[in-house]
């Protein structure tokens, strides 16, 4: 039997620290988001974070360090280490399409959990980039004056205000489709916290 | 979304009251919860410090991102938000109605001349106009155009000591305010006497409110009575409850 690392130190640990970010930014974000709903409805105060605004704005202005600094440290090591790109590329829609088509057959290709699939490739690099979308648009609501050419890139004002909601909206489907695979492939659970995976062949 | 339903989020005192209860009580309790787990009542108290300090921080932040050359983007009238929305911590029908013939507006602090100001007086003074956005911390927001004195005009006009850190404000409607000196002298920082080329109506601050297109909309306050310049943090009637200092935008 033979142990590979599949989840380097800095991986698993920014992982779990960005767990508890994303947790913090989304909750807060949705009382804030019930403060002057964009759509016709709101978000149950019971899972919101902050009690009322004034909370939920310090939650979510404090949280946003927490998750951009964390974020930089995991895509600073993804990128310089080649990580991510050993593990996320290369990527085809022909390939993506036909591991989801398996997926939802029940046929799982996850034996080797060392090897991505082509659609975890797909849902990881499409988390990591609504994730990038998410900091970007939240600097363009918070500074639209002063990050004016930010904002300006996204429809001003109002229009970086909506994206950073369709952003979290992909975030939170992303994040929902991950977990519930994770409960399907429960033998991957562990590996996020050990790094290790025992390969029996 | 119709904008009477957007806009009637208001609070009345004792709502807010009630609202602030509930976030020291309950609104912790969730973070509280998910953070430490099995701890008590001190460690609450200890994600408050933390939030507090977190929130002077960003202020710290927003402080140093500020340009004051930075202007905020400027509209063509036929943008104007039509009605514009009435937002205070009161509901529409409690404006308060300030008599503008007794009206005097008082001057306090680190400044030369204190002699209080008629409105007569402030309208004979040089007048701009903007045609801006206004963000609330709600996250909702509505272009308006405003006209009324420079503000950094008037400081220069009074001898406001303007090496001093804040600018601070009392109005009629018991609304209390501060900002930091570098926004008080923004080139479009303004002591607003007209909406829509009308005098400022009652439920837009009249006699006079000030104008600042670089910060969120509570930190620019209706129907204001006295103005003072200090070295000492006066704070602010929203941020007394948590909100942050700067709002910035």
């Amino acid at each position: 039997m033979q142990s590979v690392l599949i989840h380097p130190l800095v991986v698993r640990v920014t992982h779990w620290i960005n767990v508890l970010a994303v947790l913090i930014m989304i909750t807060s974000g949705w009382s804030i988001y019930n403060a002057s709903p964009l759509f016709p409805f709101e978000i149950p105060s019971q899972i919101t974070l902050g009690g009322w605004l004034a909370g939920a704005l310090q939650w979510h202005f404090a949280g946003m360090w927490l998750f951009a600094l964390n974020g930089l440290v995991y895509l600073a090591y993804g990128i310089a280490s080649g990580h991510l790109r050993r593990k996320l590329l290369p990527i085809t829609p022909r390939a993506v399409l036909h591991d989801i088509r398996e997926a939802l057959r029940g046929h799982l290709a996850h034996d080797d959990l060392s090897v991505y699939n082509a659609a975890q490739r797909a849902a990881y690099v499409a988390l990591i980039i609504a994730l990038v979308v998410m900091v970007a648009s939240g600097l363009a609501i918070w500074k639209p004056v002063q990050l004016y050419w930010l904002a300006s890139l996204m429809g001003d004002y109002e229009g970086a205000r909506l994206l950073h909601f369709f952003a979290m909206a992909a975030v939170f489907f992303i994040v929902l489709v991950h977990v519930t695979m994770v409960v399907l492939v429960p033998r991957t659970f562990p590996t996020m916290f050990t790094g290790r995976f025992r390969r029996t062949s | 979304m119709s904008m009477d339903r957007k806009f009637t989020i208001h609070r009345s005192p004792a709502l807010a009251n009630l609202e602030r209860r509930l976030f020291l009580k309950r609104g912790l309790s969730l973070g509280a919860l998910s953070l430490l787990a099995g701890c008590d009542i001190t460690d609450q108290e200890g994600v408050q410090r933390l939030l507090n300090a977190m929130s002077r921080w960003n202020d710290g932040v927003q402080d140093w991102l500020f340009d004051p050359k930075r202007l905020a983007p400027e509209f063509p009238e036929s943008r104007i938000t039509r009605p514009f929305p009435f937002n205070a911590y009161y509901s529409e029908s409690e404006v308060v109605e300030v008599d503008g013939s007794s009206y005097k507006l008082e001057l306090a602090g680190m400044i030369r001349e204190k002699k209080p100001w008629t409105l007569a007086e402030l309208y004979t003074l040089p007048q701009v106009s903007q045609v801006t956005r206004h963000i609330c911390v709600e996250g909702w927001s509505a272009i308006g155009k405003w006209s009324g004195v420079r503000f950094s005009d008037f400081l220069a006009r009074i001898g406001a000591d303007t090496t001093a850190k804040y600018v601070g404000f009392q109005c009629a409607d018991d609304y209390y305010g501060s900002i930091d000196m570098a926004t008080a002298l923004h080139p479009q920082t303004q002591l607003s006497l007209r909406y829509a080329d009308e005098l400022l109506p009652p439920k837009y601050g009249y006699p006079m409110k000030l104008r600042i297109p670089t910060k969120l909309g509570f930190k620019n306050p209706k129907h204001i009575a006295a103005i003072f310049v200090t070295n000492e943090y006066p704070g602010g009637y929203w941020e007394d409850k948590g909100y942050n200092w700067y709002s910035g935008s």
